[in-house]
């Protein structure tokens, strides 16, 4: 069983990419659990077709404790077989949501939804790390390996070079490593080449460049995957190659996080910054 | 050895940054006469207020421990929360013997633990429904509380719990003062903090709050006297005797009400300096009104005390206080002939809190005995400036002190008394070193005033000539 999260700027696209590419794994009779580590709740949409009515901590809000919760109240079961749970949590500005994802990764952990059937489990965890709570996913035992998902956008390549500087500290302590960078494309300007770059300065490797393509948007829509709403499509296939990719994947290193200077000379040797200077003036 | 070299030595069993560290709070104290006969104390300066070093079992509290143990914790008519997971509400529960009046359930809710129980859910979902819901309950179950003081534990301040907020609605609904107080354990390094977060609160939810139709020339308030034992109430009696009338007694067996009206005094008589001079400013440059520290340990003490109180009024109360001296003067007399036979020459070696590392120095000198050591807990510099001029030369000062210091110290000092707290209680008794916990008398007391003196002169006594240590063998010995 390989236990994967998932990282990236906040709307970088990382559920959307998370459940497209689970769903191309389990198309392949791979068996896979998405854990969504947000308090939105909205890391199994695509999957259960619904946003998930109960998670984890609003369950046991409403009877007393997580300990009177069963697995079988949490954990639902999707397109094609793939168990979801989500974590849930506080609306915005109360409470401490990463608490929350420590007290739900903790129980389903021992009540057993961590089946020894299972190929891969998935954390799809919130934005950036912010605090201890959000890093729980890769600690001692749990996820083992890191994609992050980015674009060529600066601020994503920046959260993305944080989130390596998290991992370095987890990958000194434990063993977690990063498997590489997913490029959700934004089609900013030579964003691929960008991208190889990055990954390159960071040690790893870009796993995938998921072209951008409106049948995505049309699939949300229909709270479906597209590998599920519409099979035959280019994008499906795309999800499908970072899926086998992933599968594959043997590259895992302990990433060598960017200064800021080294991150805007890159943006700048791809000429990103000049044709916003450009552009400006 | 000298005692300074002694120090020197003491600091070596350390590790060098901690021996650095801990030197600045350590001192001997040795005052040096030049040639104009002008002296001066170059060994008069000690480090203070500065964070503890881990592993050397500090006495401090925290914050919390500062406002809802020491401030709030007292005043006897307030329901008082520890917010958060019930730990610290529960192991804090009748730790001081802050007395009170009233009937416990009633109107006294002094004895009492009310914890919200901060479960995993409020953590993560925040505490403000659960605070509302006890607010409530509250309420309900004791009608007569006047009020609610929300004690933050550190989780409340680690999640971001609007307790201001919720305070402010419950206020709305119960109809009572709700007071939130952001003491969380982890602000600040000693309990100190707290003190000054709840001075705060004080100040921001109480004072100015009430009226005083009937206010007179002779109107004055106790502040910082904690009714340990009933010491304030021994403490409120000569201020009476004075012909002063006491408007406001907080917090030792405070009441809201009357701390609302605080700001209309004439004069505020302040006992603990340390946990109360931030309140007592405030009413300075808030209302202008002077305020003094005063100190009822000990005839001697006593008496300056009622002089130097008396002189901030007339004439009428100047006379008075003459008479209230004279009145007990034969008692005090008899006490000190009494016990001085006994005690005359014995050391003592202390180490508390707020004010008593000072202020019980004249009640000892009273009956004859001599202090060889002092130190505060949570002192700051202007509590050390108070106590060297009343020390004499080649007295140990130490500031925070850690437990290796105080054994090695008692070791090479050989006082015939200790007065600390619970926690060096039975590190010394078992030493064989009679002992008296100084933070809560020994279930004793009141110690303070004429009431007090004679308490304590039998409790040191009984201390150091308890024949107990006669009957003790050495398992040890050859």
């Amino acid at each position: 069983m390989r236990q994967i999260a998932i990282y990236g700027k906040g709307g970088i696209g990382k559920s959307t990419t998370t459940q497209n590419l689970v769903a191309g794994l389990a198309e392949a009779g791979k068996k896979v659990m998405i854990i969504g580590c947000d308090p939105k709740a909205d890391s199994t949409r695509l999957i259960l077709h619904a946003k998930s009515q109960t998670t984890v901590m609003d369950l046991a809000r409403e009877r007393g404790s997580v300990e009177d919760l069963e697995l079988g109240d949490v954990l639902q079961i999707g397109y094609r077989g793939i168990r979801c749970a989500e974590s849930g949590g506080p609306e915005p500005g109360v409470g401490c949501a990463g608490r929350g994802v420590i007290t739900a990764i903790n129980f389903l952990e021992e009540n057993g939804a961590y089946g020894n059937d299972l190929d891969f489990i998935f954390y799809d965890v919130l934005g950036d790390v912010v605090c201890g709570g959000f890093a729980m996913p890769i600690r001692e035992k749990k996820a083992q390996e890191i994609y992050i998902v980015t674009s060529g956008e600066m601020m994503a390549m920046y959260a993305a070079n944080n989130i390596c500087k998290g991992i370095l500290k987890y990958a000194m302590s434990g063993g977690v490593r990063l498997g590489g960078l997913i490029c959700n494309s934004r089609k900013v300007d030579k964003e691929l080449e960008l991208i190889a770059a990055l990954a390159d300065k960071l040690g790893t490797q870009l796993i995938h460049f998921v072209p951008r393509d409106n049948v995505v948007q049309r699939a949300e829509l229909k709270r479906m995957t597209v590998i599920e709403y519409e099979p035959g499509a280019e994008q499906a296939e795309e999800y499908r190659q970072l899926a086998r990719k992933i599968s594959e994947n043997k590259n895992f290193v302990v990433p060598t996080p960017l200064t800021m200077d080294e991150l805007e000379e890159l943006l700048i040797t791809y000429g990103f910054m000049d044709a916003e200077e450009v552009k400006a003036s | 050895m000298k005692t300074a070299e002694f120090v020197q030595d003491l600091l070596k069993k350390y590790p060098e940054k901690t021996a650095k560290k801990r030197a600045g709070h350590i001192t001997v104290k040795e005052t040096t006469t030049d040639e104009t006969g002008a002296s001066s104390c170059s060994s008069c300066a000690v480090k203070s207020n500065a964070k503890s070093i881990p592993g050397v079992m500090t006495a401090r509290g925290c914050a919390y421990a500062g406002s809802k143990g020491v401030v709030w914790g007292p005043i006897r008519d307030m329901v008082h929360l520890s917010h958060g997971p019930v730990g610290c509400g529960y192991y804090s529960w009748s730790t001081r013997r802050n007395l009170a009046q009233g009937t416990p359930g009633v109107d006294n809710f002094v004895p009492f633990q009310f914890t919200s129980d901060y479960q995993e859910r409020d953590i993560v979902y925040g505490g403000a429904q659960r605070l509302e819901m006890i607010g409530r309950e509250i309420r309900s179950l004791f009608p007569l509380a006047k009020g609610i003081s929300i004690q933050s534990e550190c989780p409340v301040g680690l999640i971001g719990d609007d307790i201001e907020a919720s305070a402010k609605k419950m206020r709305e609904e119960l109809d009572i003062d709700v007071i939130p107080v952001r003491c969380e354990g982890f602000r600040g390094v000693s309990q100190s903090l707290g003190h000054h977060i709840a001075n705060d609160a004080i100040r921001d939810h109480v004072l100015g709050k009430g009226t005083l139709p009937d206010a007179g020339p002779y109107d004055v308030a106790i502040i910082g006297d904690y009714n340990i034992g009933g010491d304030a109430w021994a403490s409120r009696k000569i201020i009476e005797e004075m012909g002063l009338r006491v408007v406001s007694m907080w917090s030792g067996d405070g009441q809201l009400e009357t701390m609302k009206v605080t700001h209309l005094s004439k004069l505020n008589l302040i006992h603990c300096y340390r946990s109360m001079n931030y309140i007592a400013r405030h009413m300075e440059e808030a209302y202008g009104i002077p305020w003094m520290e005063y100190n009822f340990f000990g005839p001697t003490k006593i008496e300056a005390s009622i002089r130097a109180i008396a002189k901030r009024f007339d004439a009428t109360i100047q006379a008075n206080a003459e008479k209230v001296i004279a009145k007990h003067r034969a008692e005090m007399d008899a006490v000190i002939a009494k016990y001085r036979a006994r005690l005359d020459g014995k050391s003592v070696m202390l180490y508390v809190g707020g004010l008593r590392p000072r202020h019980v120095i004249g009640a000892y000198e009273d009956l004859g005995m001599q202090i060889t050591g002092t130190g505060y807990e949570f002192g700051h510099a202007d509590d050390y400036q108070r106590t060297l001029p009343l020390v004499k030369d080649g007295t140990v000062i130490y500031d925070d002190a850690t437990e290796h210091e105080m054994e090695e110290l008692v070791k090479h000092l050989k006082p015939d008394l200790v007065g600390a707290g619970i926690k060096e209680k039975y590190v010394f008794q078992k030493m064989g070193v009679p002992f008296r916990q100084m933070h809560s008398w020994d279930y004793s007391g009141p110690y303070h005033g004429y009431e007090g003196f004679p308490i304590f002169a039998r409790d040191m006594d009984m201390a150091i000539n308890s024949p107990t240590w006669k009957l003790v063998k050495d398992p040890f010995a050859a």
